[in-house]
């Protein structure tokens, strides 16, 4: 396997404006010393062929490319597929990234993990790589999202991991990864901080995007052998800090603008971006610093930091990666919002459809496509990044639809 | 010379490290603040003001509460400027705003720092601004006439101490150990940072983060040139208690022996 290079970030870090390292000063040795090892491995032939072992062997990719043929006639537009990262080993995209940091730590002799977690899939992924290589790994979840995702925290720790109950500010995402920072800035010389999407400082979204590319990457392979082309007409995936559908969109967004597939980003917007209570950091933010990185981001106009709302704890982060902040701006991709009660519509729609539980995350993904498809001709090929599984939303779907256990 | 320059200078003259603390502004309330930086002014040669912010990643859990107990009793930035002017009018010594950099960028750095400047403020410490990450909001801050003051690390390198120097005027803030603010009851062996930061600037070198009685202070000054107190300080507040006679109790144990 081999390791995609893109042309940005540009070598301060940036992608256009955005990203950079906006990190307290102990942290910054540990940046560069973290850039410099992966220059080096991300063409060390040793390291590049233990990752593609692990991710073909322990992940289980590829991770099929679906032809829906139900979504394609009910919507009666474009031939829908359905890149099913929810296939993955612990059920989600995230295990792409958690591999080739875990190991990237290993190289470094790094003995202890750390991680944020907001749905628990991260965390859940970082716990099993721990496991897998025996490393030490502590998990910062804000105590809001202990609550709504008791499972995963169950689950992270079976598998060995120690789950920190984050209590301050928001008690969600934003918290949990202040949190991680924080233990970061102390501990930063044993330990190794996999960060989960593609924000925080320089070079955390190049590494992470680089990681999930392999999604965009068996896209363009598997749509060859299916319908003789590399490159579908369009791609749609949920955003949240954004590392599946950056995943997704790499390798297709540096294209010339004539060759490239549309790419539309599916933000959450909540109640609503009119009520405030939304996570649509490009739809209804502004630009602005957290975590390390300049972005777009939701804050007041004296900078403090507004919570995010979704119904989806994986989506509900305050900001949005710094490349996907430089495609919007340049448009190289489109960013749209989809609400709540659309991602809880579409959530049932696939699950009957397809008898596919998506995430409450890809749903919202899943609920534009079903806008966008039945505009586009039925020759035309769409593909859904269905990130991860949906057992984990079960019963808060259950909570919101207002069915009692039985 | 500059105001902080004159200030550490004094200090110096007097045979001590000079003693800076810190306190959120507008926390528990905006007069109560006021009349303990009153209060700690008597025993202060520079004074350092925090911005309350939401996500405080530099801090740890005592100043991070008090910084959310200041904005839910709705301190906004403008407060804080009219905090520096009345502060300003009460003491002719440094002040110093601490303040993440999401603030500065919300206002845009020309309009933020001038505001502060215009307040009588005399500079900036930007504990999540590498300076050479950003270069132009450096300027921006000089342009307004005020000092900037940036961190370094027990894990700075020297090509990083160099890097950073280059862009500070007020003065140079080492950080104790690798961590977040916070009272701690020892401190590592701080001569070889200290050294290493002489070697490549003439600034002056305060030490911060764990300085939390006459013990630390006293290890501090033994090789810095100041020391700065902030959660030993609030964490006196947070009880209810005057946090002056511990400041007092800092400032005799500064001592240069």
């Amino acid at each position: 396997m081999h390791l995609p290079e893109y042309p940005l970030p540009d070598e301060r870090g940036r992608f256009g404006p955005y990203g950079g390292r906006y990190v307290p000063e102990t942290l910054m040795p540990a940046l560069e010393e973290l850039e410099a090892a992966y220059r080096r491995l991300r063409r060390d032939p040793d390291f590049l062929a233990e990752l593609d072992d692990h991710l073909r062997h322990y992940a289980g990719r590829p991770s099929p490319l679906y032809f829906a043929r139900n979504l394609t006639e009910a919507w009666g537009g474009a031939r829908v597929y359905l890149k099913r990262e929810d296939l993955n080993h612990t059920g989600a995209h995230k295990i792409n990234n958690t591999l080739g940091q875990a190991l990237i730590a290993k190289r470094m002799g790094k003995r202890r993990v750390i991680a944020e977690t907001g749905a628990g899939q991260h965390g859940v992924s970082v716990a099993t790589v721990a496991a897998l290589f025996g490393l030490e790994a502590v998990i910062y979840m804000g105590a809001e999202d202990v609550r709504r995702q008791e499972l995963n925290v169950f689950r992270m720790e079976l598998l060995g991991a120690e789950v920190r109950t984050v209590t301050s500010g928001t008690q969600t995402l934003k918290d949990a990864t202040n949190e991680a920072i924080r233990d970061w800035v102390t501990n930063v010389e044993t330990t190794f901080y996999i960060l989960g999407s593609v924000v925080g400082p320089h070079p955390y979204p190049m590494l992470v995007r680089d990681l999930q590319s392999v999604i965009g990457l068996e896209i363009a392979r598997q749509l060859e052998e299916a319908e003789g082309r590399r490159t579908p007409d369009a791609i749609v995936a949920a955003v949240g800090g954004g590392s599946n559908a950056i995943g997704a969109f790499a390798p297709f967004a540096y294209l010339p603008a004539d060759k490239r597939p549309r790419l539309v980003g599916a933000e959450a917007a909540g109640e609503g971006l009119e009520s405030g209570r939304h996570a649509a950091s490009i739809g209804a933010g502004k630009r602005g610093v957290l975590h390390g990185s300049y972005m777009y981001l939701l804050h007041d106009e004296d900078g403090q930091i507004l919570p995010a709302h979704s119904v989806s704890a994986g989506l509900d982060y305050p900001g949005v990666g710094p490349e996907h902040s430089h495609y919007a701006d340049a448009g190289v991709a489109e960013y749209v919002s989809v609400s709540d009660d659309e991602a809880l519509a579409a959530f049932q729609l696939l699950s009957r459809a397809e008898g596919i539980l998506p995430a409450l995350e890809s749903a919202h993904a899943v609920a534009y496509a079903a806008r966008l498809a039945p505009q586009m001709a039925r020759d035309e090929v769409l593909v859904i990044n269905l990130s991860g599984r949906g057992d984990k939303d079960v019963t808060e779907v259950m909570r919101l639809l207002g069915k009692e256990s039985r | 010379m500059s105001r902080i320059h004159a200030a550490f200078q004094r200090a110096r003259e007097e045979g001590r490290a000079a003693v800076v603390p810190y306190l959120t502004a507008g926390y528990p309330g905006p007069e109560a603040y006021l009349d303990t930086a009153t209060r700690l002014l008597e025993f202060a040669d520079l004074m350092e003001i925090g911005l309350p912010y939401s996500d405080p990643l530099g801090d740890g859990p005592t100043i991070q509460r008090s910084g959310e107990a200041a904005l839910r009793a709705g301190v906004r930035t403008a407060d804080v400027v009219e905090l520096v002017a009345a502060l300003r009018r009460r003491t002719d010594k440094p002040l110093l705003l601490m303040t993440y950099i999401n603030p500065v960028f919300a206002w845009g750095p020309a309009r933020f720092f001038a505001a502060f400047a215009e307040a009588g403020l005399d500079g900036v410490i930007l504990p999540d601004l590498p300076p050479d990450e950003d270069p132009d909001v450096v300027r921006a801050a000089h342009d307004a006439g005020l000092a900037t003051v940036f961190l370094l690390a027990p894990t700075s390198t020297d090509a990083r101490i160099r890097e950073v120097v280059r862009h500070t005027t007020g003065f140079v803030y080492t950080v104790s150990v690798t961590g977040v603010t916070g009272a701690r009851s020892e401190l590592p062996d701080l001569a070889p940072l200290v050294e290493r930061i002489r070697a490549l600037t003439d600034l002056p070198v305060a030490i911060g983060f764990g300085v939390s009685g006459a013990e630390t202070a006293r290890q501090a000054a033994r090789v810095a040139d100041g020391v700065v107190v902030g959660s030993a300080l609030i964490k006196r507040l947070a009880s209810g208690e005057d946090p002056a006679p511990l400041l007092a109790e800092i400032r005799r144990a500064a001592r240069v022996e």
